[in-house]
Protein backbone atom coordinates (compact mmCIF):
# COMPACT_ATOMS: atom_id res chain seq x y z
CA UNK A 1 0.00 0.00 0.00
CA UNK A 2 2.70 2.44 1.00
CA UNK A 3 4.63 1.59 -2.12
CA UNK A 4 1.60 2.37 -4.26
CA UNK A 5 1.29 5.70 -2.44
CA UNK A 6 4.82 6.90 -2.97
CA UNK A 7 4.68 5.82 -6.58
CA UNK A 8 1.46 7.76 -6.95
CA UNK A 9 3.03 10.92 -5.49
CA UNK A 10 6.06 10.71 -7.73
CA UNK A 11 3.90 9.93 -10.76
CA UNK A 12 1.75 12.94 -9.99
CA UNK A 13 4.77 15.25 -9.75
CA UNK A 14 6.26 13.71 -12.89
CA UNK A 15 3.11 14.36 -14.92
CA UNK A 16 2.96 17.90 -13.57
CA UNK A 17 6.60 18.49 -14.58
CA UNK A 18 5.98 17.12 -18.09
CA UNK A 19 3.05 19.50 -18.57
CA UNK A 20 5.13 22.34 -17.14
CA UNK A 21 7.97 21.54 -19.56
CA UNK A 22 5.90 21.23 -22.71
CA UNK A 23 3.07 23.71 -22.27
CA UNK A 24 5.15 26.78 -23.27
CA UNK A 25 6.65 25.01 -26.29
CA UNK A 26 3.28 23.79 -27.52
CA UNK A 27 1.88 27.29 -27.12
CA UNK A 28 4.79 28.78 -29.03
CA UNK A 29 4.46 26.42 -31.98
CA UNK A 30 0.69 26.91 -32.09
CA UNK A 31 1.01 30.69 -31.98
CA UNK A 32 3.47 30.72 -34.87
CA UNK A 33 0.57 29.66 -37.10
CA UNK A 34 -1.75 32.28 -35.62
CA UNK A 35 -2.95 34.96 -38.00
CA UNK A 36 -3.20 37.59 -35.24
CA UNK A 37 -0.35 40.07 -35.02
CA UNK A 38 -0.01 40.29 -31.28
CA UNK A 39 -0.47 36.73 -30.14
CA UNK A 40 -2.87 36.37 -27.28
CA UNK A 41 -6.01 35.36 -29.09
CA UNK A 42 -6.28 32.84 -31.88
CA UNK A 43 -7.68 34.42 -35.05
CA UNK A 44 -7.07 31.71 -37.62
CA UNK A 45 -4.37 29.59 -39.25
CA UNK A 46 -1.74 31.42 -41.25
CA UNK A 47 1.70 30.92 -42.73
CA UNK A 48 2.27 34.61 -43.31
CA UNK A 49 4.79 34.97 -40.45
CA UNK A 50 6.95 32.31 -42.04
CA UNK A 51 6.81 34.18 -45.35
CA UNK A 52 7.76 37.46 -43.66
CA UNK A 53 10.56 35.68 -41.87
CA UNK A 54 12.16 34.21 -44.95
CA UNK A 55 12.10 37.60 -46.68
CA UNK A 56 13.83 39.39 -43.79
CA UNK A 57 17.46 40.02 -44.74
CA UNK A 58 18.64 40.80 -41.24
CA UNK A 59 17.38 37.40 -40.10
CA UNK A 60 19.17 35.64 -42.95
CA UNK A 61 22.32 37.61 -42.14
CA UNK A 62 22.09 36.67 -38.47
CA UNK A 63 21.64 33.03 -39.44
CA UNK A 64 24.80 33.13 -41.55
CA UNK A 65 26.71 34.71 -38.65
CA UNK A 66 25.42 32.08 -36.23
CA UNK A 67 26.44 29.21 -38.48
CA UNK A 68 29.85 30.72 -39.20
CA UNK A 69 30.61 31.34 -35.52
CA UNK A 70 29.36 27.88 -34.56
CA UNK A 71 31.47 26.24 -37.27
CA UNK A 72 34.67 28.03 -36.29
CA UNK A 73 34.08 27.48 -32.58
CA UNK A 74 33.40 23.80 -33.22
CA UNK A 75 36.54 23.21 -35.29
CA UNK A 76 38.93 24.88 -32.85
CA UNK A 77 37.31 23.70 -29.62
CA UNK A 78 37.16 20.13 -30.92
CA UNK A 79 40.89 20.08 -31.65
CA UNK A 80 41.88 21.76 -28.38
CA UNK A 81 39.36 19.79 -26.31
CA UNK A 82 40.30 16.41 -27.77
CA UNK A 83 44.00 16.99 -27.12
CA UNK A 84 43.18 18.05 -23.57
CA UNK A 85 41.11 14.90 -23.00
CA UNK A 86 43.87 12.70 -24.40
CA UNK A 87 46.55 14.17 -22.15
CA UNK A 88 44.27 14.19 -19.08
CA UNK A 89 43.64 10.52 -19.62
CA UNK A 90 47.21 9.57 -20.52
CA UNK A 91 48.82 11.28 -17.51
CA UNK A 92 46.11 10.69 -14.92
CA UNK A 93 48.47 10.74 -11.96
CA UNK A 94 50.51 13.81 -12.76
CA UNK A 95 50.03 16.90 -10.61
CA UNK A 96 50.17 19.12 -13.67
CA UNK A 97 47.14 17.31 -15.02
CA UNK A 98 45.26 17.82 -11.78
CA UNK A 99 45.64 21.58 -12.25
CA UNK A 100 44.82 21.19 -15.92
CA UNK A 101 41.65 19.34 -14.94
CA UNK A 102 40.64 22.17 -12.62
CA UNK A 103 41.30 24.72 -15.34
CA UNK A 104 39.03 22.83 -17.73
CA UNK A 105 36.35 22.23 -15.11
CA UNK A 106 36.09 25.85 -13.91
CA UNK A 107 34.46 27.34 -17.05
CA UNK A 108 31.62 24.82 -16.63
CA UNK A 109 30.77 26.30 -13.23
CA UNK A 110 31.23 30.01 -13.93
CA UNK A 111 27.99 31.75 -15.01
CA UNK A 112 27.82 33.11 -18.56
CA UNK A 113 27.49 36.67 -17.33
CA UNK A 114 30.87 36.50 -15.62
CA UNK A 115 32.54 34.91 -18.60
CA UNK A 116 31.03 37.54 -20.88
CA UNK A 117 31.95 40.57 -18.78
CA UNK A 118 35.49 39.36 -18.07
CA UNK A 119 36.20 38.75 -21.76
CA UNK A 120 34.66 42.11 -22.63
CA UNK A 121 36.88 43.84 -20.08
CA UNK A 122 39.95 42.12 -21.46
CA UNK A 123 39.13 42.96 -25.08
CA UNK A 124 38.46 46.59 -24.15
CA UNK A 125 41.70 46.80 -22.14
CA UNK A 126 43.64 45.47 -25.11
CA UNK A 127 41.71 47.82 -27.42
CA UNK A 128 40.52 44.95 -29.58
CA UNK A 129 37.58 45.80 -31.84
CA UNK A 130 34.51 43.82 -30.90
CA UNK A 131 33.03 41.76 -33.70
CA UNK A 132 32.81 38.29 -35.13
CA UNK A 133 36.41 37.49 -34.12
CA UNK A 134 35.88 38.27 -30.45
CA UNK A 135 32.63 36.29 -30.49
CA UNK A 136 34.42 33.29 -32.00
CA UNK A 137 37.27 33.51 -29.44
CA UNK A 138 34.74 33.58 -26.61
CA UNK A 139 32.74 30.68 -28.01
CA UNK A 140 35.84 28.52 -28.42
CA UNK A 141 36.62 29.19 -24.76
CA UNK A 142 33.36 27.87 -23.34
CA UNK A 143 33.17 24.99 -25.84
CA UNK A 144 36.62 23.56 -25.04
CA UNK A 145 35.59 22.27 -21.60
CA UNK A 146 32.50 20.50 -22.87
CA UNK A 147 34.38 18.83 -25.72
CA UNK A 148 37.20 17.79 -23.37
CA UNK A 149 34.85 16.12 -20.88
CA UNK A 150 32.81 14.42 -23.60
CA UNK A 151 35.92 12.88 -25.16
CA UNK A 152 37.33 12.10 -21.71
CA UNK A 153 34.19 10.13 -20.84
CA UNK A 154 34.75 8.15 -24.00
CA UNK A 155 38.45 7.59 -23.23
CA UNK A 156 37.64 6.26 -19.78
CA UNK A 157 35.75 3.37 -21.41
CA UNK A 158 38.60 2.88 -23.86
CA UNK A 159 40.27 -0.49 -23.56
CA UNK A 160 43.98 0.17 -24.01
CA UNK A 161 44.65 -3.58 -24.06
CA UNK A 162 43.31 -3.46 -27.61
CA UNK A 163 46.30 -1.39 -28.69
CA UNK A 164 48.61 -3.83 -26.97
CA UNK A 165 46.86 -6.76 -28.65
CA UNK A 166 47.12 -5.12 -32.06
CA UNK A 167 50.80 -4.44 -31.51
CA UNK A 168 51.37 -8.05 -30.54
CA UNK A 169 49.63 -9.10 -33.72
CA UNK A 170 52.10 -6.96 -35.65
CA UNK A 171 50.10 -3.85 -36.51
CA UNK A 172 52.02 -0.63 -37.06
CA UNK A 173 51.25 2.58 -35.22
CA UNK A 174 49.48 4.01 -38.24
CA UNK A 175 47.27 0.96 -38.61
CA UNK A 176 46.51 1.07 -34.92
CA UNK A 177 45.61 4.73 -35.10
CA UNK A 178 43.37 4.34 -38.16
CA UNK A 179 41.82 0.97 -37.35
CA UNK A 180 41.48 1.11 -33.57
CA UNK A 181 41.95 4.48 -31.91
CA UNK A 182 40.07 6.58 -34.44
CA UNK A 183 36.98 4.36 -34.86
CA UNK A 184 36.63 3.96 -31.10
CA UNK A 185 37.19 7.60 -30.29
CA UNK A 186 35.40 9.14 -33.25
CA UNK A 187 31.85 8.90 -31.85
CA UNK A 188 33.06 10.75 -28.74
CA UNK A 189 34.80 13.42 -30.79
CA UNK A 190 31.78 13.86 -33.04
CA UNK A 191 29.47 14.03 -30.03
CA UNK A 192 31.75 16.67 -28.50
CA UNK A 193 31.79 18.62 -31.75
CA UNK A 194 28.00 18.46 -32.01
CA UNK A 195 27.73 19.74 -28.49
CA UNK A 196 30.10 22.58 -29.20
CA UNK A 197 28.01 23.44 -32.24
CA UNK A 198 24.71 23.49 -30.33
CA UNK A 199 26.20 25.39 -27.38
CA UNK A 200 27.60 28.00 -29.71
CA UNK A 201 24.31 28.31 -31.59
CA UNK A 202 22.42 28.56 -28.30
CA UNK A 203 24.59 31.19 -26.68
CA UNK A 204 23.13 34.59 -26.10
CA UNK A 205 24.69 36.02 -22.94
CA UNK A 206 28.40 35.75 -23.85
CA UNK A 207 27.72 36.93 -27.41
CA UNK A 208 25.75 39.88 -26.06
CA UNK A 209 28.80 41.02 -24.09
CA UNK A 210 31.62 40.44 -26.57
CA UNK A 211 29.74 41.08 -29.81
CA UNK A 212 29.94 44.30 -31.76
CA UNK A 213 28.44 45.83 -34.87
CA UNK A 214 28.12 43.24 -37.61
CA UNK A 215 28.32 40.24 -35.31
CA UNK A 216 24.60 39.84 -34.63
CA UNK A 217 23.83 36.16 -34.22
CA UNK A 218 20.38 34.61 -34.23
CA UNK A 219 19.95 34.61 -30.43
CA UNK A 220 20.99 38.28 -30.29
CA UNK A 221 18.54 38.98 -33.11
CA UNK A 222 15.77 37.14 -31.25
CA UNK A 223 16.60 39.19 -28.16
CA UNK A 224 16.35 42.52 -29.95
CA UNK A 225 13.13 41.42 -31.63
CA UNK A 226 11.70 40.47 -28.26
CA UNK A 227 12.69 43.86 -26.90
CA UNK A 228 11.63 46.03 -29.82
CA UNK A 229 10.34 44.17 -32.83
CA UNK A 230 7.01 42.71 -33.91
CA UNK A 231 6.41 39.67 -31.72
CA UNK A 232 4.65 37.58 -34.34
CA UNK A 233 7.73 36.94 -36.48
CA UNK A 234 9.65 35.64 -33.46
CA UNK A 235 7.17 32.79 -33.11
CA UNK A 236 7.95 31.61 -36.62
CA UNK A 237 11.68 32.24 -36.17
CA UNK A 238 11.61 30.26 -32.93
CA UNK A 239 9.98 27.27 -34.57
CA UNK A 240 12.53 27.24 -37.40
CA UNK A 241 15.39 27.66 -34.92
CA UNK A 242 13.96 24.91 -32.74
CA UNK A 243 13.75 22.53 -35.70
CA UNK A 244 17.43 23.14 -36.51
CA UNK A 245 18.78 22.64 -32.96
CA UNK A 246 16.56 19.59 -32.50
CA UNK A 247 18.06 17.99 -35.58
CA UNK A 248 21.63 18.64 -34.45
CA UNK A 249 20.88 17.48 -30.91
CA UNK A 250 19.19 14.27 -32.04
CA UNK A 251 22.13 13.36 -34.27
CA UNK A 252 24.55 14.11 -31.43
CA UNK A 253 22.55 12.06 -28.99
CA UNK A 254 22.33 9.05 -31.30
CA UNK A 255 26.11 9.15 -31.84
CA UNK A 256 26.73 9.45 -28.14
CA UNK A 257 24.57 6.50 -27.32
CA UNK A 258 26.09 4.28 -29.94
CA UNK A 259 28.11 1.90 -27.83
CA UNK A 260 31.63 1.32 -28.94
CA UNK A 261 32.20 -2.26 -29.90
CA UNK A 262 35.88 -3.04 -29.40
CA UNK A 263 35.41 -6.57 -30.65
CA UNK A 264 34.36 -5.22 -34.01
CA UNK A 265 37.47 -3.07 -34.29
CA UNK A 266 39.63 -6.07 -33.49
CA UNK A 267 37.70 -8.24 -35.90
CA UNK A 268 38.20 -5.69 -38.66
CA UNK A 269 41.87 -5.71 -38.00
CA UNK B 1 54.16 0.56 -48.41
CA UNK B 2 57.13 2.85 -48.02
CA UNK B 3 55.11 5.92 -47.23
CA UNK B 4 53.11 3.91 -44.77
CA UNK B 5 56.09 2.95 -42.70
CA UNK B 6 57.18 6.60 -42.70
CA UNK B 7 53.80 7.65 -41.34
CA UNK B 8 53.96 4.74 -38.95
CA UNK B 9 57.25 5.99 -37.59
CA UNK B 10 55.73 9.45 -37.36
CA UNK B 11 52.90 8.19 -35.19
CA UNK B 12 55.11 6.10 -32.98
CA UNK B 13 57.16 9.24 -32.55
CA UNK B 14 53.99 11.03 -31.46
CA UNK B 15 53.31 8.30 -28.99
CA UNK B 16 56.74 8.21 -27.47
CA UNK B 17 58.27 11.52 -28.44
CA UNK B 18 55.67 14.19 -27.72
CA UNK B 19 55.97 15.15 -24.08
CA UNK B 20 53.09 15.80 -21.73
CA UNK B 21 53.57 19.56 -21.75
CA UNK B 22 53.29 19.82 -25.52
CA UNK B 23 49.98 17.96 -25.52
CA UNK B 24 48.66 20.07 -22.61
CA UNK B 25 49.84 23.37 -24.05
CA UNK B 26 46.94 24.21 -26.41
CA UNK B 27 44.18 23.94 -23.82
CA UNK B 28 46.23 25.34 -20.94
CA UNK B 29 47.38 28.37 -22.91
CA UNK B 30 43.93 28.97 -24.34
CA UNK B 31 42.16 28.81 -21.00
CA UNK B 32 44.80 30.92 -19.28
CA UNK B 33 44.48 33.62 -21.93
CA UNK B 34 40.73 33.62 -22.38
CA UNK B 35 39.44 32.37 -19.07
CA UNK B 36 41.74 32.67 -16.05
CA UNK B 37 43.45 35.98 -16.85
CA UNK B 38 40.18 37.75 -17.79
CA UNK B 39 38.52 36.39 -14.63
CA UNK B 40 41.28 37.87 -12.47
CA UNK B 41 41.40 41.05 -14.53
CA UNK B 42 37.84 41.79 -13.38
CA UNK B 43 39.11 42.37 -9.84
CA UNK B 44 41.82 44.75 -11.04
CA UNK B 45 39.55 46.78 -13.30
CA UNK B 46 37.14 47.36 -10.41
CA UNK B 47 39.80 49.77 -9.08
CA UNK B 48 40.41 51.61 -12.36
CA UNK B 49 38.80 54.91 -13.30
CA UNK B 50 36.24 55.07 -16.08
CA UNK B 51 36.90 57.20 -19.11
CA UNK B 52 34.02 59.33 -20.40
CA UNK B 53 33.77 57.50 -23.72
CA UNK B 54 32.92 54.24 -21.95
CA UNK B 55 36.40 52.78 -21.78
CA UNK B 56 38.84 52.14 -18.98
CA UNK B 57 41.21 54.92 -17.89
CA UNK B 58 44.68 54.65 -16.40
CA UNK B 59 43.93 56.04 -12.94
CA UNK B 60 43.19 54.11 -9.77
CA UNK B 61 40.22 54.74 -7.47
CA UNK B 62 38.26 53.28 -4.58
CA UNK B 63 35.13 55.22 -5.51
CA UNK B 64 33.68 52.42 -7.66
CA UNK B 65 33.84 49.94 -4.82
CA UNK B 66 32.12 52.41 -2.46
CA UNK B 67 29.55 53.09 -5.14
CA UNK B 68 28.78 49.43 -5.60
CA UNK B 69 28.15 48.95 -1.88
CA UNK B 70 25.32 51.47 -1.82
CA UNK B 71 21.87 50.23 -0.66
CA UNK B 72 20.42 50.00 -4.16
CA UNK B 73 22.99 47.39 -5.18
CA UNK B 74 22.98 45.56 -1.86
CA UNK B 75 19.22 45.23 -2.27
CA UNK B 76 19.66 43.74 -5.75
CA UNK B 77 22.31 41.41 -4.37
CA UNK B 78 19.92 40.22 -1.66
CA UNK B 79 17.21 39.62 -4.27
CA UNK B 80 19.69 37.68 -6.42
CA UNK B 81 20.51 35.43 -3.50
CA UNK B 82 16.98 34.71 -2.31
CA UNK B 83 15.58 34.18 -5.80
CA UNK B 84 18.39 31.71 -6.58
CA UNK B 85 17.83 29.85 -3.34
CA UNK B 86 14.06 29.71 -3.99
CA UNK B 87 14.70 28.41 -7.52
CA UNK B 88 17.07 25.75 -6.18
CA UNK B 89 14.59 24.57 -3.54
CA UNK B 90 11.74 24.34 -6.06
CA UNK B 91 13.98 22.50 -8.53
CA UNK B 92 14.91 19.96 -5.85
CA UNK B 93 11.29 19.48 -4.76
CA UNK B 94 10.32 18.73 -8.35
CA UNK B 95 13.36 16.81 -9.52
CA UNK B 96 13.63 14.36 -6.60
CA UNK B 97 10.18 12.80 -7.28
CA UNK B 98 10.88 12.81 -11.03
CA UNK B 99 14.30 11.20 -10.56
CA UNK B 100 12.75 8.65 -8.22
CA UNK B 101 9.98 7.89 -10.68
CA UNK B 102 12.28 7.40 -13.68
CA UNK B 103 14.66 5.19 -11.70
CA UNK B 104 11.71 2.92 -10.75
CA UNK B 105 10.74 2.28 -14.37
CA UNK B 106 11.73 -0.62 -16.56
CA UNK B 107 15.44 -0.13 -17.37
CA UNK B 108 14.67 -0.62 -21.03
CA UNK B 109 12.63 2.56 -21.22
CA UNK B 110 14.40 4.75 -18.64
CA UNK B 111 16.52 6.47 -21.25
CA UNK B 112 13.41 7.50 -23.19
CA UNK B 113 11.68 8.78 -20.08
CA UNK B 114 14.78 10.79 -19.24
CA UNK B 115 14.83 12.14 -22.77
CA UNK B 116 11.35 13.59 -22.28
CA UNK B 117 12.75 15.87 -19.60
CA UNK B 118 15.83 16.80 -21.57
CA UNK B 119 14.28 17.55 -24.93
CA UNK B 120 13.07 21.04 -23.95
CA UNK B 121 16.75 21.94 -23.55
CA UNK B 122 17.21 21.44 -27.25
CA UNK B 123 15.23 24.57 -27.96
CA UNK B 124 17.15 27.80 -27.80
CA UNK B 125 17.45 29.36 -24.36
CA UNK B 126 15.93 32.68 -25.45
CA UNK B 127 13.13 30.96 -27.26
CA UNK B 128 12.19 29.09 -24.10
CA UNK B 129 11.98 32.44 -22.33
CA UNK B 130 9.97 33.85 -25.18
CA UNK B 131 7.58 30.89 -25.00
CA UNK B 132 6.92 31.82 -21.37
CA UNK B 133 6.25 35.39 -22.34
CA UNK B 134 3.53 34.12 -24.64
CA UNK B 135 2.15 31.77 -22.01
CA UNK B 136 2.11 34.40 -19.26
CA UNK B 137 0.83 37.11 -21.60
CA UNK B 138 -1.95 39.21 -19.98
CA UNK B 139 -4.18 38.35 -22.97
CA UNK B 140 -3.06 34.74 -23.04
CA UNK B 141 -5.25 31.76 -22.29
CA UNK B 142 -3.43 30.81 -19.07
CA UNK B 143 -4.21 34.03 -17.22
CA UNK B 144 -7.79 34.09 -18.52
CA UNK B 145 -8.26 30.46 -17.52
CA UNK B 146 -6.86 31.05 -14.02
CA UNK B 147 -9.10 34.08 -13.55
CA UNK B 148 -12.14 32.16 -14.86
CA UNK B 149 -11.43 29.34 -12.42
CA UNK B 150 -11.08 31.86 -9.61
CA UNK B 151 -7.50 30.82 -8.82
CA UNK B 152 -6.15 34.35 -9.21
CA UNK B 153 -7.96 37.69 -8.86
CA UNK B 154 -8.53 39.59 -12.10
CA UNK B 155 -6.02 42.32 -11.24
CA UNK B 156 -3.08 39.92 -10.98
CA UNK B 157 -0.59 39.87 -13.82
CA UNK B 158 1.63 36.88 -14.42
CA UNK B 159 4.37 38.65 -16.33
CA UNK B 160 7.00 41.23 -15.30
CA UNK B 161 7.34 40.32 -11.67
CA UNK B 162 9.64 38.29 -9.49
CA UNK B 163 7.28 35.29 -9.62
CA UNK B 164 7.75 35.07 -13.38
CA UNK B 165 11.53 35.19 -12.90
CA UNK B 166 11.36 32.27 -10.46
CA UNK B 167 9.06 30.17 -12.66
CA UNK B 168 11.10 30.68 -15.83
CA UNK B 169 14.42 30.09 -14.06
CA UNK B 170 13.06 26.86 -12.58
CA UNK B 171 11.95 25.93 -16.09
CA UNK B 172 15.39 26.43 -17.61
CA UNK B 173 17.27 24.78 -14.72
CA UNK B 174 15.04 21.79 -14.00
CA UNK B 175 16.55 19.36 -16.55
CA UNK B 176 20.00 20.01 -15.07
CA UNK B 177 18.67 19.08 -11.63
CA UNK B 178 16.82 15.99 -12.84
CA UNK B 179 19.90 14.51 -14.54
CA UNK B 180 22.25 14.16 -11.54
CA UNK B 181 19.41 13.17 -9.19
CA UNK B 182 18.25 10.49 -11.59
CA UNK B 183 21.85 9.29 -12.02
CA UNK B 184 22.14 8.89 -8.24
CA UNK B 185 18.65 7.40 -7.79
CA UNK B 186 19.34 4.82 -10.49
CA UNK B 187 22.22 3.43 -8.43
CA UNK B 188 20.22 3.48 -5.19
CA UNK B 189 19.41 0.10 -3.71
CA UNK B 190 15.64 0.25 -3.27
CA UNK B 191 15.48 -2.86 -1.13
CA UNK B 192 16.89 -0.65 1.65
CA UNK B 193 13.65 1.35 1.63
CA UNK B 194 11.57 -1.80 1.95
CA UNK B 195 13.83 -3.07 4.69
CA UNK B 196 13.43 0.17 6.65
CA UNK B 197 9.66 -0.03 6.33
CA UNK B 198 9.64 -3.69 7.35
CA UNK B 199 11.56 -2.65 10.44
CA UNK B 200 8.80 -0.19 11.26
CA UNK B 201 9.96 3.09 9.79
CA UNK B 202 7.17 5.22 8.38
CA UNK B 203 7.14 5.86 4.66
CA UNK B 204 8.26 9.45 5.22
CA UNK B 205 10.94 8.44 7.70
CA UNK B 206 12.32 5.81 5.30
CA UNK B 207 12.34 8.30 2.44
CA UNK B 208 13.91 11.04 4.52
CA UNK B 209 16.58 9.07 6.34
CA UNK B 210 17.41 6.37 3.78
CA UNK B 211 16.62 7.56 0.27
CA UNK B 212 17.70 11.20 0.52
CA UNK B 213 21.12 10.44 2.07
CA UNK B 214 21.48 7.66 -0.50
CA UNK B 215 21.21 10.10 -3.38
CA UNK B 216 23.08 12.89 -1.59
CA UNK B 217 25.75 13.15 -4.22
CA UNK B 218 23.16 13.73 -6.91
CA UNK B 219 21.47 16.36 -4.76
CA UNK B 220 24.72 18.23 -4.18
CA UNK B 221 25.48 18.26 -7.90
CA UNK B 222 21.93 19.41 -8.62
CA UNK B 223 22.30 22.30 -6.16
CA UNK B 224 25.57 23.29 -7.78
CA UNK B 225 24.23 23.27 -11.34
CA UNK B 226 21.07 25.17 -10.42
CA UNK B 227 22.17 27.65 -7.76
CA UNK B 228 25.21 29.08 -9.53
CA UNK B 229 23.70 29.70 -12.98
CA UNK B 230 20.64 31.21 -11.26
CA UNK B 231 22.82 33.65 -9.38
CA UNK B 232 24.37 34.70 -12.66
CA UNK B 233 21.02 34.96 -14.39
CA UNK B 234 20.69 37.87 -16.75
CA UNK B 235 18.40 37.20 -19.70
CA UNK B 236 15.47 35.82 -17.69
CA UNK B 237 15.02 38.76 -15.27
CA UNK B 238 15.63 41.11 -18.18
CA UNK B 239 12.86 39.62 -20.30
CA UNK B 240 10.20 38.51 -17.81
CA UNK B 241 11.14 40.30 -14.57
CA UNK B 242 10.16 43.89 -15.18
CA UNK B 243 11.58 46.70 -13.04
CA UNK B 244 11.29 44.90 -9.72
CA UNK B 245 12.74 41.66 -11.00
CA UNK B 246 16.25 42.88 -11.70
CA UNK B 247 19.16 40.77 -10.53
CA UNK B 248 22.90 41.32 -10.28
CA UNK B 249 23.42 40.01 -13.82
CA UNK B 250 21.15 42.77 -15.16
CA UNK B 251 23.08 45.46 -13.35
CA UNK B 252 26.32 44.11 -14.81
CA UNK B 253 24.86 44.03 -18.32
CA UNK B 254 23.43 47.56 -18.03
CA UNK B 255 26.80 48.89 -16.88
CA UNK B 256 28.48 47.07 -19.75
CA UNK B 257 26.13 48.35 -22.44
CA UNK B 258 23.46 51.04 -22.10
CA UNK B 259 24.80 53.10 -19.18
CA UNK B 260 28.36 52.20 -19.86
CA UNK B 261 30.74 52.27 -16.94
CA UNK B 262 33.11 49.35 -17.24
CA UNK B 263 34.88 49.69 -13.85
CA UNK B 264 31.49 49.62 -12.14
CA UNK B 265 30.48 46.57 -14.21
CA UNK B 266 33.77 45.00 -13.12
CA UNK B 267 33.12 45.77 -9.46
CA UNK B 268 29.64 44.22 -9.68
CA UNK B 269 31.09 41.19 -11.46
CA UNK B 270 33.72 40.86 -8.74
CA UNK B 271 30.92 40.94 -6.16
CA UNK B 272 29.08 38.18 -8.05
CA UNK B 273 32.26 36.10 -8.33
CA UNK B 274 32.81 36.29 -4.58
CA UNK B 275 29.18 35.38 -3.86
CA UNK B 276 29.21 32.31 -6.12
CA UNK B 277 32.49 31.11 -4.64
CA UNK B 278 30.79 30.52 -1.27
CA UNK B 279 28.41 27.73 -2.38
CA UNK B 280 31.09 26.26 -4.65
CA UNK B 281 33.51 25.85 -1.75
CA UNK B 282 30.85 24.60 0.69
CA UNK B 283 29.49 22.06 -1.79
CA UNK B 284 32.94 21.03 -2.91
CA UNK B 285 33.96 20.26 0.66
CA UNK B 286 30.77 18.28 1.22
CA UNK B 287 31.24 16.49 -2.06
CA UNK B 288 34.75 15.50 -1.02
CA UNK B 289 33.41 14.10 2.19
CA UNK B 290 30.72 12.16 0.40
CA UNK B 291 33.06 10.71 -2.17
CA UNK B 292 36.77 10.71 -2.66
CA UNK B 293 36.51 11.49 -6.33
CA UNK B 294 34.39 14.17 -7.88
CA UNK B 295 34.42 12.06 -11.00
CA UNK B 296 30.84 10.92 -11.01
CA UNK B 297 29.44 14.29 -9.97
CA UNK B 298 31.42 15.76 -12.77
CA UNK B 299 30.19 13.15 -15.14
CA UNK B 300 26.58 13.95 -14.41
CA UNK B 301 27.36 17.62 -14.73
CA UNK B 302 28.83 17.04 -18.13
CA UNK B 303 26.04 14.72 -19.12
CA UNK B 304 23.74 17.58 -18.22
CA UNK B 305 25.64 19.73 -20.63
CA UNK B 306 25.87 16.99 -23.18
CA UNK B 307 22.25 16.73 -23.89
CA UNK B 308 21.84 20.46 -23.94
Amino acid sequence: MTKVNSRFTSLFVTIFVIIFMYLPIVMLVTMSFNASRYGGKWTGFSLKWYETLFRDHSVINATMNTLFVALMATIFSTIIGTLAAWVLNAYKNSNVQRLHYGLIYAPLVVPDVLMGISLLLMFVSLKVDLGLTTVILAHITFCVSYVAFTVLARLQDFDFALIQAAQDLGAGSFRIFIKIILPLLLPGIIAGAMMAFTLSMDDFVVTFFVGGPGSTTLPVKVYSMMKHGPPAIINALSVVFMAVTFTVAIIGNVLLRKKSSPSRAVAQH
Amino acid sequence: MDSRSVIGRFFSKIKHGVPEWALSAPSVVWLLLFFLIPSLLVFAIAFRTADPSGGIDDGWTLETIKNVLRPEYVWVLWRTVWVSVAVTVICLLLSIPVGYWISRQNPKYRYWYLLIFIMPLWTNFLIRIFAWRILLNPEGFLRRALIAMGIIPSDVFLLNNIGAVIIVTVYTCLPFAILPIYAAAEKFNYSLLEAAQDLGASRFKAFYSIFLPGIRRGIITAILVVLIPSMGSYAIPDLVGGVNGEMLGNKIAIRASAYRNLPEAAALAAMLSIIITIPIIVLWLRQRRVAKTTGSALKSHVEGGLVK
